[in-house]
């Protein structure tokens, strides 16, 4: 379990150190930056003087080890716009969001599993097709218009709920609903092909042969070894969320990480970009250490790998 | 004879299937005793293994079973509820598995899966349950039982992984056992000790065995009786010796030229074959089921259907109207003549 926790560990620095690489280039891949600094008609004098002033002027391995090094120490560079160290508005920010997106995948996950273990265990009835026309309708729904039919139905119409902000627990609802319902058809499908595979495998005709009940069977029989691959995705869906964020905040109006990307590409903040994208692999690199982890927990023949 | 454990009489699966219904087992009738060793033989696909899981209440959902009488010592087991039968498995009879590498669940401990039998069953506390898999797991040979219990079924092998089934099976001290071809996975060194291990705990826990297999010299070895089976159908049974020694089915006879005899069978003589298929056995069929492979058929075989009659007493019975010329040397005068 250690070796295999280490090799893990290992493999997640690895994917971290290319995500900065990729995350400091992102600076050069649009463009010169003193040039987007300066702006449009700019004397080339105050291009090279901001040039100078930022540090662009030096050798790129050299500006590149030497932004690492900030970044390692807590240093993400200063915002162009609002003149305060990236790093804080950043991790006062940051809260805000991993509630968004553990409220939203909690949410799916609660709704998808047991819906896909029902499906599963009743294939082809009518709860399976119906699940199965929900799962669709939901993965073909853009998200941003979801979102505002809540807020339109719950919203508007029966003002059951609050439109923006995020003062209180009922704010995150919608948010919530709209942001993980788009991963709960996956989620529910993946759930049920692995029930339905588990469930005609030979260990759990072994466990029928010993009388367990079926809730037994079902749940700690089969659901362990269904559930493998659905952690996996979990992860996975976790980080399209983090990134779905910018769309579903940008419209509830919720001070997260998103909301402040989209402030930030409209200004053409940069380094509050550049960190903003490295914070967010970072954590999905995290999560998707976190669900190995798990997977090693559930399935032991992991662990050996 | 001893106390009657399972008595099964005209038991019936039937599945419906896209080209009409399929008919696995038809009126099937057999009986164990305590403390007996009854195999069922025949080849693949006569509904042997459908037999045991009929027993055991565990066929396919789309399958239906039925049976004239289905009982397990004093406690029918017929139109009995899910909720009670699942009472009655794993604790006063139990199964064991064809397939061992895919029969344990690979995501708990050997010991976790052998104490959920127990736990599930009896009022015995954890500890208790524990002592009983290590002296379980002593007694089918498994040295190390308690680092054992700590490991997973993937750390096993194929044959440790039977042994692990076995015991398992032995968790509540079942009255009956059903063993479906338990060593058909195995490799053949493994296969003996796996038999032999079986056949002595059913004589010290004094159990009826039901065995599965269509391996004949098993049969020989640890039979108490013998139930062979073709097309569905239980064709002859009878005791061990008997069925060895007169065999009075022509298919019984045929299975048994299939086996090269250590100093009789010379080298390089044709080992026998039964020449032809197992007929399908979706619809109906109202005539002798082997007919159509069978070296002595006349016009009668196909006629009606031929009823299981006994034959000279000792509980054996025969399903074929010429047994008499059978026993008499039909066959091989047959066999002369082609």
């Amino acid at each position: 379990m250690l070796a295999y926790s280490l090799k893990r560990l290992g493999v997640a620095l690895l994917v971290a150190l290319t995500v900065s690489l990729i995350t400091f280039s992102m600076i050069y891949i649009s463009g010169d930056p003193a040039l987007a600094i300066a702006g449009e008609g700019a004397r080339q004098q105050d291009v090279e003087n901001i040039r100078r002033f930022y540090g662009f002027d030096r050798p790129i391995y050299v500006q590149y080890l030497d932004w690492l090094w900030s970044a390692l120490h807590g240093d993400l560079g200063r915002s162009y716009n609002l003149r305060q160290p990236v790093a804080d508005v950043i991790f006062q920010r940051l809260p805000t969001t991993m509630l968004l997106g553990a409220c939203a995948i909690t949410f799916a996950l609660v709704l998808a599993i047991p819906l896909g273990v029902l499906a599963a265990v009743k294939p082809n009835s009518i709860f399976d097709r119906v699940s199965l026309t929900l799962a669709v309708i939901g993965q073909a729904m853009p998200s941003f218009w979801f979102a505002l039919t809540l807020i339109l139905w719950f919203g508007v119409y029966w003002r059951l709920l609050p439109i923006t902000g995020q003062d209180s627990w009922w704010n995150f609802v919608m948010p919530s609903i709209a942001l993980g319902y788009y991963v709960t058809p996956a989620v529910m499908r993946l759930t049920r092909a692995g029930m339905l595979e588990v469930l005609s495998s030979d260990y759990i005709r072994t466990a029928r042969a010993k009388g367990l009940k079926p809730m037994r069977v079902l749940f700690k029989h089969a659901l362990r070894n269904a559930i493998i691959p659905v952690v996996a995705l979990a992860a996975v869906q976790f980080g399209f969320m983090l990134g779905g964020s910018i769309v579903i905040e940008t419209i509830f109006q919720i001070n997260g990480l998103g909301y402040l990307a989209w402030e930030s590409i409209q200004r053409k903040d940069l380094p509050m970009m550049q960190a903003i994208v490295l914070v967010l692999s970072i954590i999905y690199v995290l999560i998707t250490f976190l669900a190995d982890m798990l997977n090693a927990f559930l399935d032991p023949r992991i662990r050996v790998a | 004879m001893g106390e009657r454990v399972l008595t099964v009489e005209d038991l019936r699966v039937d599945i419906p299937v896209a080209a009409g219904m399929l008919h696995p087992v038809q009126g099937v009738t057999f009986h164990v005793d305590r403390g007996e060793t009854v195999c069922i033989v025949g080849e693949s696909g006569c509904g042997k293994s459908l037999t045991a899981l009929a027993i055991m209440d565990l066929l396919p959902r789309s399958a239906k079973r039925t049976a004239m009488r289905l009982e397990l010592q004093d406690q029918t087991l017929d139109g009995v509820a899910e909720a009670r039968m699942a009472d009655i498995r794993g604790n006063r009879m139990a199964m064991i598995f064809q397939e061992p590498m895919t029969s344990l669940n690979p995501a708990y401990t050997i010991g976790n899966q052998l104490e959920e039998a127990i736990l599930r069953h009896k009022p015995v506390s954890r500890k208790d349950a524990r002592k009983r898999a290590v002296h379980l797991l002593g007694r089918v040979g498994i040295t190390a039982a308690e680092q054992r219990l700590r490991q997973y079924p993937h750390q096993l092998s194929g044959g440790l992984r039977q042994r692990v089934m076995i015991a398992m099976a032995l968790m509540c001290g079942p009255a009956l056992i059903v063993a479906d071809e338990p060593t058909t996975a195995l490799d053949v060194t493994i296969q003996a000790q796996i038999l032999h291990l079986l056949a002595e705990l059913q004589r010290e826990f004094h159990m009826g065995l039901v065995l599965i297999t269509h391996d004949l010299g098993i049969v020989a070895r640890i039979a108490t009786r013998v139930v062979v089976m073709y097309a569905g159908e239980v064709v002859e049974t009878g005791p061990v010796d008997e069925i060895f020694r007169a065999p009075r089915h022509p298919y019984t006879q045929g299975l048994l030229a299939c086996i090269p005899v250590p100093g009789k069978t010379r080298r390089g003589e044709r080992l026998g074959v039964i020449p032809g298929m197992v007929p399908s056995l979706v619809g109906e069929m109202p005539y002798c089921h082997f007919a159509s492979r069978c070296p002595i058929v006349i016009d009668e075989c196909r006629a009606a259907p031929v009823p299981l009659t006994s034959e000279g007493g000792r509980g054996r019975r025969v399903r074929c109207i010429r047994a008499a010329d059978v026993a008499a040397g039909a066959l091989q005068a047959a066999g002369t003549a082609a």
